[in-house]
């Protein structure tokens, strides 16, 4: 799709290093004269989102990092100090917690968006693969992160998650004690978890680049689910369409994002966190993040260790063969009108396990959280069968036919706006 | 395409709230009665600590919960500090002076000398055995206390407490009012509370009416008592919430602006796309 570039600087010192290095090429083939689908609506605007997001953890992670202690002695009263006595602490602190949620809401929108537009379909199989990878590396980052503050339940959190892995038959035990680094979670787990929290944001950072190289060379997905035919009349360049609408949205889940940070900015979290951990006191209940709830529910709903833990493993891995299981011919779930009600199913079931997640498990929720896991998985096997007998409206041949149907009005030809500046 | 791009963006809210909907519900099952929500002056966007609250909350701090509770990430240089009660600095050295610091004198010597403003409240017991021993269960540190504990009003009522207008953060001070003004209801047993999780507590009813001298005509009664020491708890935990509340209106009246040009600005640059 970007092909090689055409792009040559207007200064000699920038033909000079553009014939050694070709970065600015690259970025103006990238960022400046990438073919955009002109009928992209705001979904698309969570990519640039979640890019952003990326960089704030970073920054705010990085500066907090100079502040903060891995010790189990002294990582409570550390985080103290940096709320109480670091200049501008308390905002450091609270944009880097909310600021996790902020990055899962956005890679959540995302990910739904990429399955009700069939996102994951040849050619995008690798695409889609890389993000599925970015979402198992943000996991692993934020439960490391949220163990990093020593309040009771980064420890019982810490303690519920790396047990798991003892279930897993003959290495199960050898694995648990390498991630604890001793027999329990003590400090040497909070030594190698702050390592790994600042590693793997850089390795999301490394994937996120393979992500977007993936994108540039198969094109973006639309709407409408069809290929750009013709780029003068169903594309937009990059710059300036997408790079205005994208600032807009960023600027627009900042504010989402400030409002938690200043006004609501330990709605998200839990109180127990704000004691300080104690290996001998198990709280009442011990709840992840919110985030992990849908799969926290899944693993509760199945009553072997291991079962479970693979059914959690499992719900995840499943969205890597999506590429595969979906049969159908039509790419956008707009045409599909069958998938289009089990993809909102599909949604309230998420919804529903994601409720299941912060109940006790007892009783009534187990037998809600076994239907609901059964859904889930239900859902995948689904997709093949609906590709065979499923009837599907009349996708539009071009993505300009598309952008007519729904505006009604005629398509000006961008191709005066291509040659703009 | 207007219709349409509503439709989305109204479906992307909803999918942001489905996520949300999982947040943090649950508290202790055994936990008692939900506190009843009070009027405080700190809640909500605008909200500012009354200083003579906090200065009145202190008292009381000072006079009975320090008995047997410590407060040791506060240092007496906060009680001055912009945002808190804001004695003068006169006020908080006599203060500081008060209490005893254990230190080293030049010999490498342990002597204990008077507090200074830069120093940390004292610990109360130099140890949770000693604290058990004393009082039969350790009376937990005060710093953080009004952010350490919670109730939810169930699903899907806490979904509220973080919307624009509805936006409420003060579970943690009213349970501790409750726990102090409304618990011990039992005239028998001085260690039953209807708040706490199991309904037995170590701590016996601290204070009643009178227990405390105000200087300012305010009510000598337990319930002008536990509003206003719960206020300075919520202080001593959030030291900085009305420098955040501050800054985040300047924030966001100009993430408003800003994001009003950005959508102007695409609709121009789009208005030959479609
Ligand atoms: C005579 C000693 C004593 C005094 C005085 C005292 N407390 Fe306590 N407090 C305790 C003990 C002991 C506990 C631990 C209770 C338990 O775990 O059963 C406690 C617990 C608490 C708790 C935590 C309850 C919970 O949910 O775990 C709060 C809040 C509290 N006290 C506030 C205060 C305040 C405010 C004052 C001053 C008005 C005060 N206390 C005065 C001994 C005392
Ligand atoms: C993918 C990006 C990241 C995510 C999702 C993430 C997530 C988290 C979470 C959930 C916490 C717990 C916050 C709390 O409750 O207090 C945390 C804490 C922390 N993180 Fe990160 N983080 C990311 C990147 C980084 C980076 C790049 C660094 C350092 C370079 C970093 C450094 C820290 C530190 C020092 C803490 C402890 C201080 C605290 O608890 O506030 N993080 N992180």
């Amino acid at each position: 799709m970007s092909g090689p570039s055409t792009y040559v600087p207007k200064s000699a010192l920038g033909r000079w290093f553009e014939s050694r290095l070709p970065v600015m090429g690259l970025v103006h083939s990238s960022f400046i004269a990438y073919p955009t689908p002109r009928n992209l609506n705001y979904f698309w605007t969570f990519g640039a989102i979640l890019s952003f997001m990326l960089g704030a953890q970073i920054v705010t992670g990085i500066v907090l990092a100079m502040h903060y202690t891995p010790h189990t002695a002294f990582a409570f009263a550390s985080v103290e100090h940096i709320m109480r006595d670091v200049n501008w602490g308390w905002f450091l602190r609270y944009a880097h917690a909310n600021g996790a949620s902020m990055f899962f809401v956005a890679v959540y929108i995302h990910m739904f968006r990429g399955l009700y537009y069939g996102s994951y379909k040849a050619p995008r199989e690798v695409l889609w693969i890389l993000g599925v990878i970015i979402f198992l590396l943000m996991m692993a980052t934020a439960f490391m992160g949220y163990v990093l503050p020593w309040g009771q339940m980064s420890f019982w959190g810490a303690k519920v998650i790396t047990s798991l892995f003892s279930a897993i038959p003959f290495v199960g035990d050898s694995i648990t004690t390498l991630l604890w680094g001793g027999f329990t979670v003590d400090n040497p787990t909070l030594n190698r978890f702050f390592s790994l929290h600042y590693l793997l944001p850089f390795m999301i950072a490394g994937v996120v680049v393979l992500h977007v190289w993936a994108l540039h060379v198969v094109g973006q997905n639309n709407p409408a689910g069809v290929e750009i035919k013709n780029v003068q009349r169903d594309a937009v360049p990059f710059t300036p369409y997408a790079t205005i609408k994208d600032s807009f949205a960023v600027v627009v889940f900042t504010i989402v994002f400030c409002w938690f940070i200043f006004y609501v900015p330990n709605y998200l979290g839990h109180s127990d966190n704000y004691i300080e951990a104690n290996p001998l006191v198990t709280p009442s209940h011990i709840v992840p993040e919110w985030y992990f709830l849908p799969f926290y529910a899944i693993l509760r709903a199945i009553p072997s260790k291991l079962g479970g833990v693979l059914a959690m493993f499992g719900s995840i891995a499943i969205l890597a063969f999506l590429p595969w299981l979906d049969t159908s011919k039509v790419r956008s779930g707009a045409f599909r009108p069958v998938f289009k009600v089990l993809f909102w199913v599909f949604v309230v079931v998420c919804c529903g396990l994601g409720y299941l997640g912060a109940m006790p498990a007892e009783g009534g929720y187990v037998i809600a959280s076994r239907i609901l896991t059964l859904l889930y998985f239900l859902f995948f096997l689904s997709l093949p069968f609906i590709g065979w007998f499923e009837t599907t409206k009349p996708v539009p041949a071009t993505i300009a036919d598309a952008v007519l149907a729904k505006s009604g009005g005629s398509v000006a030809l961008a191709g005066a706006a291509h040659e703009k500046p | 395409m207007k219709l349409f791009r509503t439709s989305s963006l109204l479906a992307a809210a909803a999918l942001a709230f489905g996520a949300l909907t999982m947040a943090n519900p649950v508290m202790a099952a055994e936990a008692g009665p939900t506190p009843e929500r009070q009027n405080w002056s700190f809640a909500g966007p605008f909200g500012q600590f009354d200083r003579a609250q906090l200065q009145r909350g202190f008292f009381v701090y000072r006079e009975v919960c320090q008995n047997c509770h410590s407060l040791s990430r506060v240092a007496f240089r906060n009680l001055s500090e912009k945002g808190g009660p804001e004695f003068s600095e006169s006020q908080i050295k006599a203060l500081a002076a008060e209490y005893p610091i254990k230190d080293f004198n030049d010999a490498g010597e342990p002597i204990e000398r008077p507090g200074r403003p830069a120093d940390y409240f004292p610990k109360r017991y130099p140890n949770d055995d000693a604290a058990k021993a004393a009082q039969g269960a350790v009376p937990p540190d005060l710093s953080v206390m009004a952010k350490a504990r919670s109730y939810s009003r169930g699903f899907p009522l806490f979904l509220l407490d973080m919307l624009p207008g509805m936006a409420y953060q003060e579970h943690g001070v009213d349970y501790i009012y409750a726990l102090l003004a409304k618990g011990y209801t039992k005239a028998d047993d001085e260690k039953w509370n209807a708040y706490f999780p199991g309904h037995t507590i170590a701590m016996a009813k601290p204070m009643g009416d009178g227990r405390v001298d105000y200087t300012d005509g305010s009510p000598k009664t337990l319930d002008q008592y536990t509003r206003d020491v719960s206020a300075f708890l919520m202080w001593a935990a959030e030291p900085k919430l009305e420098e955040r509340k501050k800054t985040g209106l300047r924030v966001m009246l100009f993430l408003l602006v800003f994001a009003g040009l950005l959508y102007f600005t695409k609709k121009k640059v789009w208005a030959d796309a479609h």
